[in-house]
């Protein structure tokens, strides 16, 4: 029985030398296998009397399932860092860029209106668009702007011809949104705009968002209350500032310009604000009752305001843009910083 | 319009600093642009005289003068020309600070050498007193500027302009008056107006006036002056005040009618009284009548222009400008002043017309009171025979009563400002406001009626009133409502898909937006759509902005170039935005069109491939994204193109139900090159609307039973598309058939050159049973025989 011990202690010598499950497995094989050495003394149990076999059998066998279990565990041992092994042989860079496209971008006018629309579509606004080539009956006379009115010299009208022009606001949108439809109404109307003015701070063409809520009880309080709050959504300001300046546009009355406080330099004044603080960035009014009666709508049962906004110089001022002209010019430079 | 603050001050004297004006002015609707003082910093300088003036000894241009100032006689050199003996000037002595230079730094006087000529002090022109941006010459002072005051408060320099921007609508605010009239009604302060007494005739002589339009003009106030002299220049605080607000002065009887025209809003004119023959007739022009304007430019008047004109011929654009022939001067010593109103409609829109736009026109276009000519003309004559002297005949009124406005009447009902404005106004304070603006108001049984003042063209309708109400309680103290709505959810139809889905695919796909003008040069569109009719602007920005574009490539062809021929050369880039296609109807027809293009490598430069450029199958897969938003089971299909922009074996049209939708190709190698772009391009641009409306999913129950796969390689013509390969197989393979894929196309070694390899996938399956080989391989035979027959069709081995 000496020798089972001695035997016992080379075998688990033997294990813990096995680099490879194969040395392992021929380790089993020498001890443990059919013709293996610790297999052997089982073999000689015969040779025992009855008394002695019992108990030897049973040593026999408590060494034997011990070695199985350090063979097994060293398996598993063996087993795992192979597994570790393959993985870091297959390990790679994964710094390196990924594989397919970039993505690419909105540009920034558009990004602009649909934050615009977002807000007002969220208090159950209508986003409505309309032709840009439009009659003079649309864009002008409907909205309380006859002919030789001096409110056309602002304008600075593109003619098509004698009766047609390209809008110069998107308001004649809301003309034909009046004319087909009934009140309550509350609709949005993004777009294209042109004047006849190319300057630094004036590009042929730009982007308008103009609004038009009618219903039988809206003021000029709901007027505020919309255009401050959303202004307020819009800059992403809680406690923005914003003041109401009388002002003059033939399709309502009264009319306001809206002012922000400034949002470069908070209101202290800057280079951006002029140094008054202040920007002007809307313009709104209750709409004139010259307005409702061309499109039939009933001045006195109901009211309504519209208002106006410049998109580029919203972008502008959310952005950072300094140069007007960067929108039209479709440089990548410039687009891709929207993205 | 451009005023002094001390002037507004005479008219009426609120006690709050200019901020707080220009602040009340502003929120008043009466926008203030800017506030600027009139003349810069200076101190220590006073009224000179040169009481000696000598030749600097040794300095040609200089000269030696002895100043009077006030101390002792100064010895002063001086350069100017216009030096002499006898001359007042602004008297810079030493220790006086100048406002400072182009270095920004003030400029202190001290006692200098000047060629060795010692010189005590500098005589100033306007320009080193920031009294105007360039000057010729020493400021030349009047001969009764009393000696050693100093010159602020000579000059009365203390003072600002204030640079109003108003609205059309506020014409009664072009005026000293008007802003009084205002400044008065937001303080509650009383104004002091200049007293104006008619002046007595002294001489019999009256100018006969024929209104022959009395529509046109019903009033026309003029008056004879004789015996004036018009050499000497105006006052010197008749000159300041029109220099503050920005009008030079031209001589003494032009500066009274711009002063009056400043003060109260009146336009005048002065004619030279030996100029006119006859009498005045007020008349429309005659077509094609010639009239040279005061600035020598000669027009030919059209018949519906309204003209002041003698027994001879026109003089004076009625209301807008004088004519040269009959043009006051120095020289002028009988002159007939004209006080007139002419309607808005009759000015509106004419002045804009012959290209003219002046004081005159911009006041009568937006309205001028129609009851101020006489004030104005007796207040023209005062100061007149004040300045000029000379002798004024009786004042001859022409009214047109018929023709005259008339105050208007309007009611306020007390309702409307709490339905309008959102605000309970007492009534005192309705009544107090609306007072104070000059309205004359009585009470009726549900707020009041009022007569506007004539003054105010703008006050016509109840709303009118409201506003006036609203700004001067202050718009920003009317109340506010929080935003308040009904949750009115409204279905959204679940078959269109927004162009912002559209947007964002497009983006996904590595597309810029872009957006380009609508407004085309003409050679680009002609260029790419040589078959179109287009609109053209009439009075376009710029000859490459002039025609409206028919597609959107034009605006994406330039852009692409823009951004090629700066070294970018991966480009993508994407819009959407009307086409503008002319028609029968008033109006082009507009449709929103999608477009692309896209040229350079497939992918962004990377470690992971070589960098193959993109190709016609790039732009159909970017496009067939798209399409595939709104696809379900619309068919969208392919067929061969020729417009003439596009490569014509590498373009295709896209048609939905027969309609063409759109296009998409390579652009043919020649435009490419005509555009000036240096690496292929490829294009698509489909009609939105085509590709916005889908179909509702409709739910096909699943197969439990096994599919069968049979692949097929065919062997056909080169030309055949393949397209019509899968159309035919796919109504050959039976019902069963769930699912067809192209999945290699071969050509080259081992097959005919004239001959192409197509390897087709068919999937089979059946919804409620399991297919037998049988079954599908009758299937396949079929498909087979049909390819055999229609496209000569040969299995490959």
């Amino acid at each position: 029985m000496e020798n089972l011990q001695s035997l016992a202690a080379e075998a688990r010598e033997a294990i813990a030398v096995a680099n490879d499950t194969a040395a392992l497995d021929q380790v089993r094989v020498q001890y443990l296998g059919k013709k293996g050495s610790i297999t052997g003394l089982l073999k000689g149990l015969g040779k025992l009397s009855n008394e002695e076999r019992p108990k030897a059998g049973a040593e026999i066998n408590k060494v034997k399932q011990a070695v199985e279990a350090e063979i097994n565990e060293r398996k598993q041992l063996l087993e795992a860092s192979a597994i570790a092994a393959k993985l870091a042989n297959e390990t790679i860079d994964i710094t390196l860029p990924g594989r397919g496209q970039d993505v690419g971008g909105l540009h920034p006018v558009t990004r602009t209106i649909e934050r615009i629309a977002e807000f007002f579509e969220a208090i159950g606004f209508d986003t409505v668009e309309g032709p840009e080539i439009e009659d003079d009956y649309h864009n002008f006379e409907a909205l309380n702007i006859p002919e030789h009115h001096p409110a056309r010299a602002m304008h600075d009208t593109f003619y098509m011809s004698d009766h047609t022009v390209l809008r110069t606001h998107t308001s004649p949108v809301q003309v034909r949104v009046m004319e087909s439809s009934e009140p309550p109404l509350k609709i949005i109307c993004p777009g294209r705009v042109y004047r006849c003015d190319s300057d630094l701070t004036h590009t042929p063409m730009f982007h308008q968002v103009e609004g038009l809520l009618i219903s039988d009880e809206s003021s000029f309080a709901d007027l505020k209350g919309i255009v401050e709050s959303f202004l307020q959504v819009f800059f992403e300001k809680k406690d923005l500032a914003v003041r109401f300046r009388p002002s003059y546009f033939p399709f309502t009355e009264p009319s306001a310009e809206v002012d922000i406080q400034c949002v470069m330099c908070s209101g202290e004044g800057c280079r951006v604000c002029s140094q008054t603080g202040w920007l002007e960035v809307m313009g709104c009014g209750m709409v004139h009752p010259r307005v409702f009666e061309y499109s039939n709508i009933d001045t006195e049962k109901f009211t309504g305001f519209a208002f106006g906004m410049g998109v580029e110089r919203l972008a502008m001022l959310r952005y950072g843009v300094n140069d007007l002209r960067l929108f039209y010019d479709n440089d990548l430079r410039f687009l891709e910083q929207f993205r | 319009m451009k005023l002094s603050e001390q002037w507004l001050r005479e008219w009426v004297n609120p006690a709050i600093n200019a901020d707080e004006l220009v602040e009340q002015l502003t929120m008043a609707g009466l926008e203030v642009d800017g506030i600027e003082p009139v003349a810069g910093e200076f101190s220590g300088v006073v009224v000179g005289e040169i009481t000696a003036i000598e030749q600097h000894p040794d300095a040609d241009k200089l000269h030696v003068c002895q100043v009077a100032g006030n101390g002792d006689i100064a010895q002063v050199v001086c350069g100017a020309s216009n030096a002499r003996l006898g001359l007042k000037i602004p008297f810079a002595t030493v220790g006086a600070v100048l406002p400072p230079g182009a270095d920004g730094k003030a400029f202190k006087i001290k006692k200098a050498k000047l060629r060795g000529v010692e010189s005590f002090g500098m005589l100033c022109a306007e320009q080193e007193l920031g009294l105007s941006d360039q000057s010729d010459g020493l400021m030349e002072l009047s001969a009764d500027a009393p000696v050693g005051t100093d010159i602020r408060d000579y000059l009365d320099l203390n003072d600002s302009i204030i640079d109003v921007d108003l609205t059309p609508n506020r014409a009664d605010c072009l005026s000293v008056a008007g802003i009084a009239r205002d400044t008065g009604v937001l303080n509650k302060v009383d104004l002091t107006p200049v007293v104006i007494k008619p002046v007595a005739a002294q001489i019999d002589d009256a100018f006969p006036v024929a209104l022959e339009s009395g529509a046109d003009c019903p009033r026309y106030v003029c008056r004879v002056i004789r015996g004036v002299d018009a050499s000497q220049p105006s006052p010197l605080w008749l000159q300041e005040k029109l220099r503050r607000s920005g009008l030079r002065s031209i001589d003494a009887i032009v500066d009274v009618t711009n002063y009056v025209l400043l003060e109260l809003g009146q336009p005048m004119h002065a004619f030279d009284l030996n100029k006119l023959s006859g009498g005045i007739r007020v008349r429309k022009a005659e077509q094609g009548e010639k009239l040279t304007l005061l600035d020598g430019q000669e027009l030919e008047l059209r018949s519906e222009s309204l003209v002041i004109a003698d027994h001879q011929g026109p003089l004076a654009l009625a209301g807008i400008m004088g004519g040269e022939a009959s043009a006051v001067n120095a020289q002028s010593r009988d002159i007939l002043l004209e006080s007139a109103f002419f309607m808005p409609q009759q000015i509106a829109g004419r002045a804009r017309s012959y290209g003219l736009h002046t004081d005159s026109s911009h006041r009568f276009e937006r309205g001028v009171d129609y009851q101020l000519q006489v004030t104005a003309i007796e207040r023209a004559t005062a100061l007149l025979l004040d300045i000029v002297g000379g002798q004024a005949g009786p004042v001859n009124e022409m009214i047109s009563a018929a023709d005259l406005p008339e105050a208007a009447t309007v009611t306020l009902r007390r309702a409307r400002i709490q339905k309008v404005l959102g605000l309970t106004m007492a009534d005192d304070e309705v009544v107090d406001i609306l007072t104070r603006l000059g309205l004359n108001i009585s009470e009726t049984a549900e707020g009041w009626e009022m007569k506007s003042p004539s003054w105010r063209f703008d006050i016509a309708i109840e709303e009118d009133l409201l506003e006036e109400l609203a700004r001067v309680y202050g718009y920003n103290r009317l109340p506010v409502t929080k935003i308040h709505a009904e949750l009115g959810l409204k279905a959204k139809a679940e078959t269109q898909t927004g162009l912002a889905s559209i947007r964002r695919q497009l983006v996904a796909r590595g597309y810029q937006e872009a957006i380009t003008y609508s407004f085309v040069e003409p050679k680009m569109q002609q260029l790419i759509c040589p078959d179109d009719e287009v609109a053209s602007l009439l009075n376009p920005i710029s000859a490459d902005m002039s025609v409206m574009r028919t597609s959107l490539w034009p605006g994406l062809l330039s852009a692409m170039a823009h951004n090629l021929n700066r070294q970018q050369n991966r480009v993508r880039l994407f819009e959407s935005g009307l086409s503008y296609i002319p028609g029968d109807a008033e109006l082009p027809t507009q449709d929103v069109m999608l477009a692309g293009a896209i040229s350079g490598r497939r992918h962004p430069e990377s470690w992971l491939e070589e960098g193959e450029a993109v190709d016609f199958y790039d732009i159909k897969g970017d496009l067939d994204s798209v399409l595939s938003l709104c696809a379900n089971d619309v068919v969208f299909e392919y067929s061969k193109c020729d417009h003439s922009a596009l490569h014509p074996g590498q373009s295709a049209i896209i048609s939905r139900d027969g309609q063409v939708v759109g296009r998409v190709g390579a652009l043919h190698p020649e435009l490419q090159k005509k555009l000036g772009l240096s690496q292929p391009v490829f294009v698509f641009e489909v009609k939105l609307s085509a590709v916005t409306t889908g179909k509702l999913p409709d739910f096909t129950e699943l197969s439990k039973f096994p599919e069968v796969r049979r692949d097929l390689a065919i062997i056909i013509d080169r030309d055949e598309e393949s397209a019509s390969v899968l159309n035919v197989v796919r109504e050959a393979a039976g019902e069963a058939l769930t699912n067809l894929r192209l999945f290699d196309i071969y050509e080259g070694k081992g097959i005919d050159p004239k001959r192409k390899s197509l390897a087709l996938g068919l999937t089979f399956q059946h919804s409620s049973r399991t297919l037998n080989e049988d079954e599908v391989n009758v299937n396949v035979d079929r498909v087979v025989n049909i390819l055999e027959t229609k496209f000569g069709a040969t299995l490959r081995n």
